[in-house]
């Protein structure tokens, strides 16, 4: 029994953990099936954080909050959009600079404007996207099985977790079956034919950067509105170059991303388990050594997938019309 | 009653920084006819195709559609003119099946589903009218070369075209492919429709044209009727000065074969069985030509004979030294010691390094030899050297080692490249491509020079998409197709036709039995 | 490589556009600081003034140089195979381990043989733990950007792992080793100066600047005079043609990603060898990533590296200044300008192309084609 207990909270963990990757995750894959390699994910994630708790705090409401955050991310991402577009700079680089200039602007800003040594002042229940309780979750609670899966695993949730297991179907859909989507893949893989066909290359593109810019927002507003209770440094800690090898795990596509997003979940779920737990043989595990695991995870599957196949053809180059 | 023109441009003129592509060109398309465009590679064909289809956008000069003056801003904007584009590079993605690619741009309307339940419809009449038979649900990327070339005209007519231009349309076709393709040509234009069609190959142009234009350095030289010209008379225009051709040929001496292909089969990149039991000898004094359409294990061969790929079964051996030698074949370097230069077939792709200087491209592939290099450091006054000698005997301009290959034309990069490959007397040169992307005047240069190895006694095979070309310089013909060796054909019993038929598949046992080269002339 | 269509001449090109960029950059972060509510030339004053004011704080911009010198020549090395190292933060904490466990084990009774070892000790560590990114590049194809990343955040779990663990001082609370053995330091600026009988400030500038400027020479010999040095370059620029030549890809990408993880370790004997004098958890501090910048700032040669890098070593020197004047602009500001340094200067070097171009080409006349 106790084992079926251990296994709901942790599935229960693994779903709240993975909203923000889902959400990130999903970014980088909008963004690069248009071809733009997006490594700033990291630091869009992180400014939305901050954007998005900086507005909670002052207004005190997590949907003015939500609105800053992805406004925010957006900005980040059309001029990643413009550096990648327009200069046809490099976009590793210019990921990276974002990176690094969120990560200094974040704190710097908080520190002017709240004077708490980086961090935004912790959020009431009322500016943050709280538990939600799903139709007839209450009176379900006593059922078995159904109790157990409806009511205590699957209800309960913030809005943006159901929000981000909404946007797999969206995006899958936008992708897939729209005329929107279809240009959108087109000028990921082949951009000359894209452009021949009489379609702007450059408006595209930018259409994608503003949809990875919405996701990220979202996903970074709820790392520090719905997950969390107000922005901290660095807080998010690596989760959007976990997304970005989620996508490269899930093929670009939206519902293996979302798999390897929740198996990414799951081991930092299992990770804030396993601290303590003493094994037969090997002892405590050092908390540093779980840590690890999604990163090493990351590393083997990349070993175990040569990972640039399925790329998006024309990813990470810039459109020349004159060549 | 007079019909308009459906394309008349008047005084074109465009340019790039200083160099002038298209000058003064005036070009005049009779509505419902074919129409060719003759030129040299680089003679401005393309630049004024892209002009006329809205890619660029001339710096002067008037164009005229169906009777209206109009600029087109955008392809879009010639396409809503109801002129459509076939390139030669194929505007597909790939990994999208046919009817995705036949929408893409011409949805309609926000949602697939139904944008593909119109185009189909919409694509029934087409089919049925110019007879197309193509598998709407495939990824383009399983279709042939043929298929794909038919998806881009469909596209275009799916888009409501009326004038297509097909950009050289037969140099990735087979000659059977091509026969195909004239037929649709002429259904269209019975169909109505106005063809502009742009080619280097002169008999192409007596075969499906009604008018022709020609052009040389970016000027219209001629504007005729078909019926009134010659093929000779086309071929001066393009050219500026009579060619005359005639190689002096020494015997070939068919002793012990210095290089010998035995049972090889290898595969592609893509695990497919790229080269299946293949046998062939090459000997001193000769050249050995190899036609087939691109992708059927050209490419291959020439990485398996140049170390590149390791085959999967049988061996190459030099100059008879059986098996011992086989090692070489597996390492570039080791085989250029052996006395076996490489010509690459892409030579941008891997011939050379364009962003590197012509003098560190001088010794690529040599770089490891005593002369350019001692205890891991490079010797540099004896590589500037080598390129400057490189530079004054294949008479490369400009005459400066220090600037980027990529600032050089494509008869100078050649140029260059052949220099290093021959600058060490190598016994066996193999070459792919000789003049792709070089300049007419260079082509001469190379075609002689290949000739002047050949009676010095070396061996030399040539690998080449130009079928011309191979009957011009080579002493025997070697044909692929789908990875087998076809047959080898002695250049006095080689005609078009027969290579043709070859070149799709048909073994000419008749000719000569497969893979036995026998005793030629 | 400059790689560009339009030819300006050197000074332009190389000088001019590059001081452009960190213009705007500068004009950028000042708009930061105006809307923190400061004046931005009293920032960019104090800045200057904390950067190369007095010889103590060139002595700091200098010893941040040092260390930029070291990752964004690991930067740079890795860019002429053709590969991007991200890698440099975990590869320098592995250094950091490398040259503490060479200290510790010869102790101090050899200090001159334990410095020596500890170089060696830095820059083999380093290289391991760029080996397997490595090894996956080039034979598994997984893409270096992504393996180098989750590296760092293996490489900063297990080095916090050691440090609260068999590392750590004993008795100690703190996240960190014993002090190094005594002697085992490499010797400061000020004492090698008074060595010569110059007299200046004290400061943690040390022997290590030297030691950056020899791997800078070292680099420039590597790339422009050894045949692996112009097989990496041929594997970076056209890896096609790199195969064409018999140069075998693979290797080559082991071994340059390998002596780039070797620079970025040896950015440990600046911090740990040079100033700590013991291990501390992630004294790497983001320098790992500001060497791309610094790298591509410096056209990914030795000499624009070293440049960029006291560029770098000034914004963080001055940075910090400004925090002590100014509370309200905390250190993360140096950060930021790095960040927007990088933007400009890195990722759009070709922002002014075609103003600087246009006017070149009038005042010189006519178009230069």
């Amino acid at each position: 029994m106790e084992f079926i207990t251990d296994i709901l909270l942790l599935s229960d963990s693994t779903l709240r953990i993975s909203a923000p990757l889902i959400l990130a995750a999903l970014a980088g894959l909008c963004a690069e099936r248009a071809g733009i390699v997006d490594i700033g994910l990291e630091g869009k994630m992180l400014a939305a954080a901050f954007g998005a708790a900086a507005a909670a705090a002052v207004s005190g409401s997590p949907w003015v909050g939500l609105f800053a955050g992805i406004m925010v991310s957006v900005i980040l991402a059309l001029l990643h959009g413009y550096v990648s577009i327009h200069q046809r700079g490099n976009q590793i680089v210019s990921g990276m600079a974002i990176n690094i200039m969120v990560a200094g602007l974040a704190p710097t800003l908080a520190n002017a404007w709240f004077s708490l040594g980086g961090q935004t002042p912790l959020l009431d229940n009322e500016a943050r996207f709280t538990a939600i309780d799903l139709p007839f979750a209450k009176s379900l609670e006593g059922v078995p099985m159904v109790g157990a899966l409806y009511s205590d695993l699957l209800s309960g949730h913030s809005l943006l977790t159901y929000l981000a297991f909404a946007m797999v179907p969206l995006v899958a859909w936008i992708l897939y079956k729209t005329r929107f989507g279809l240009r959108l893949r087109a000028v990921g893989e082949n951009p000359e034919a894209v452009d021949t066909a009489g379609i702007s290359v450059t408006l595209l593109r930018y259409q994608a950067m503003v949809i990875a810019g919405v996701l990220c927002g979202m996903s970074g507003s709820a790392l520090s509105t719905a997950l969390g209770a107000g922005f901290i440094r660095d807080m998010s800690a690596g989760k959007g170059f976990l997304a970005l090898a989620a996508m490269i795990f899930g093929r670009w596509k939206p519902v293996p991303t979302l798999l390897a997003c929740l198996l990414f979940a799951f081991v930092d779920a299992l990770q804030g388990r396993l601290q303590g737990v003493s094994f037969p043989l090997i002892g405590e595990i050092p908390v540093q050594f779980t840590i690890m695991l999604p990163y090493v995870i990351t590393v083997v599957i990349l070993a175990g997938f040569a990972g640039k196949m399925d790329a998006p053809r024309a990813s990470g180059i810039p459109y020349e019309k004159d060549r | 009653m007079h019909v308009a023109p459906a394309i008349e441009t008047r005084d074109l003129c465009k340019r790039f920084g200083d160099v002038k592509a298209n000058d003064n060109v005036s070009l005049v398309v009779d509505q419902g006819s074919v129409h060719g465009i003759v030129g040299e590679n680089g003679a401005g064909k393309s630049t004024l195709l892209k002009m006329l289809f809205g890619f660029y956008q001339p710096n002067s000069g008037d164009l005229i559609v169906n009777g209206e003056h109009i600029s087109l801003g955008s392809p879009a904007e010639a396409m809503a003119a109801g002129i459509a584009m076939v390139h030669q590079h194929f505007m597909l993605v790939e990994p999208f099946t046919v009817l995705e690619n036949i929408v893409l741009g011409a949805e309609g309307q926000g949602l697939l589903k139904q944008a593909e339940i119109d185009a189909k419809a919409k694509l029934k009449g087409l089919e049925q009218q110019f007879g197309f038979d193509l598998p709407f649900d495939q990824p383009v990327s399983q279709l042939s070369v043929g298929e794909r070339q038919r998806v881009e005209i469909l596209k275009a007519l799916f888009r409501g075209a009326d004038t297509l231009i097909l950009d050289e349309p037969t140099a990735v076709l087979t000659p059977q492919e091509c026969d195909q393709l004239f037929e649709l040509i002429k259904l269209l234009k019975s169909r109505g429709k106005t063809i502009l069609f742009v080619t280097h190959k002169l008999h192409e142009i007596m075969a499906v044209t009604d008018s022709v234009t020609v052009i040389r350095a970016g000027r219209v030289i001629v504007r005729t009727d078909t019926a009134s010209t010659s093929p000779e008379a086309l071929a001066e225009a393009m050219v500026g000065s009579k060619i005359s051709r005639s190689v002096t040929r020494a015997d070939t001496d068919h002793g012990i074969p210095r290089l010998s292909v035995q049972n090889v089969s290898a595969l592609s990149d893509h695990s497919h069985r790229a080269l299946q039991n293949i046998s062939f000898d090459l000997f001193d004094g000769e050249v050995l030509g190899v036609a087939g359409v691109a992708g059927n294990g050209q490419t291959e061969l020439l990485e398996v004979l140049t170390g590149l790929r390791r085959v999967s079964d049988g061996f190459v051996s030099l100059s008879g030294e059986a098996t011992n030698s086989k090692d070489v074949f597996t390492d570039p370097i080791s085989l250029r010691r052996a006395g076996v230069g490489h010509v690459a077939e892409d030579r941008l792709k891997s011939g050379v390094v364009a962003s590197m200087s012509a003098r560190e491209n001088a010794i690529l592939g040599y770089h490891r030899e005593a002369d350019f290099c001692r205890g891991g450091l490079m010797r540099l006054s004896a590589i500037d050297q080598a390129a400057n000698d490189y530079f004054e005997n294949q008479d490369v301009r400009p005459r400066n080692p220090d600037l980027p290959v990529a600032s050089f034309s494509g008869g100078n990069q050649q140029k260059l490249v052949i220099a290093r490959e021959i600058a060490r007397d190598p016994q066996t040169l193999i070459v792919g491509q000789p003049t792709r992307g070089v300049d007419i005047g260079a082509v001469t240069k190379i075609h002689d020079q290949i000739t002047a190895l050949r009676n010095a006694g070396k061996a030399l095979l040539v690998v080449s998409a130009d079928l011309d070309e191979l009957m011009a310089i080579s002493d025997r013909i070697a044909v692929l197709c789908d990875g087998k060796l076809v047959g080898i054909v002695p250049i006095s019993e080689a005609d078009e036709r027969t290579i043709g038929l070859m070149m799709a598949g048909s073994a000419a046992s008749s000719l000569v039995g497969s893979a036995t080269e026998g005793q030629d002339q | 490589m400059s790689g560009s269509a339009t030819k300006l001449p050197g000074v332009l090109e190389s000088v001019l556009m590059p001081m452009l960029n960190i213009l705007v950059a500068l004009l950028a972060s000042g708009l930061v600081v105006l809307a923190l509510g400061e004046d931005p030339v009293v920032v960019l004053s104090l800045l200057i003034e904390g950067a190369f004011g007095y010889e103590e704080a060139i002595g700091y911009t200098f010893y941040y140089a040092t260390n930029f010198i070291f990752t964004g020549l690991a930067v740079s090395v890795a860019f002429h195979a053709g590969h991007f190292n991200i890698g440099g933060e975990g590869q320098a904490m592995l250094g950091g381990l490398g040259l503490t466990l060479a200290v510790f084990w010869l102790g101090s009774s050899a200090p001159v043989l334990s410095i020596i070892l500890a170089v060696f000790g830095a820059a083999l560590f380093g290289a391991a733990w760029a080996f397997i990114p490595a090894w996956l590049q080039a034979h598994r194809g997984s893409h270096v950007v992504i393996t180098t990343i989750m590296f760092n955040f293996i490489a900063s779990a297990l080095l916090a792992y050691l440090l609260v663990g068999p590392l750590q001082r004993p008795g100690g609370q703190m996240p960190e080793s014993s002090d190094f053995p005594d002697g085992t330091a490499l010797p400061q600026f000020h004492e090698l100066m008074e060595i010569l009988g110059i007299s200046f400030e004290q400061s943690p500038l040390n022997l290590s600047f030297l030691i950056a400027l020899l791997a800078a020479f070292g680099v420039w010999f590597l790339l422009a005079r050894t045949r692996f040095g112009y097989e990496m370059r041929v594997t970076g620029q056209n890896s096609d043609a790199a195969k064409f030549a018999g140069i075998s890809v693979p290797r080559v990408t082991v071994i340059a990603l390998m002596m780039s993880g070797a620079l970025a370790g040896m950015m440990g004997l600046n911090e740990l060898l040079g100033e700590q004098l013991r291990l501390i958890g992630n004294f790497t501090l983001g320098y790992g990533f500001v060497g791309i910048a610094v790298a591509f700032m410096g056209r990914n040669h030795p000499v624009g590296i070293v440049l960029a890098a006291i560029l770098f070593g000034a914004v963080y020197q001055g940075g910090a200044e400004i925090g002590f004047e100014i509370p309200k602009i905390t250190r993360d500001m140096s950060v930021v300008i790095q960040g927007l340094v990088i933007l400009f200067a890195g990722a759009m070097p070709h922002l002014f192309r075609r103003p600087v171009t246009a006017l070149y080409a009038r005042f010189a006349g006519k178009g230069n084609k």
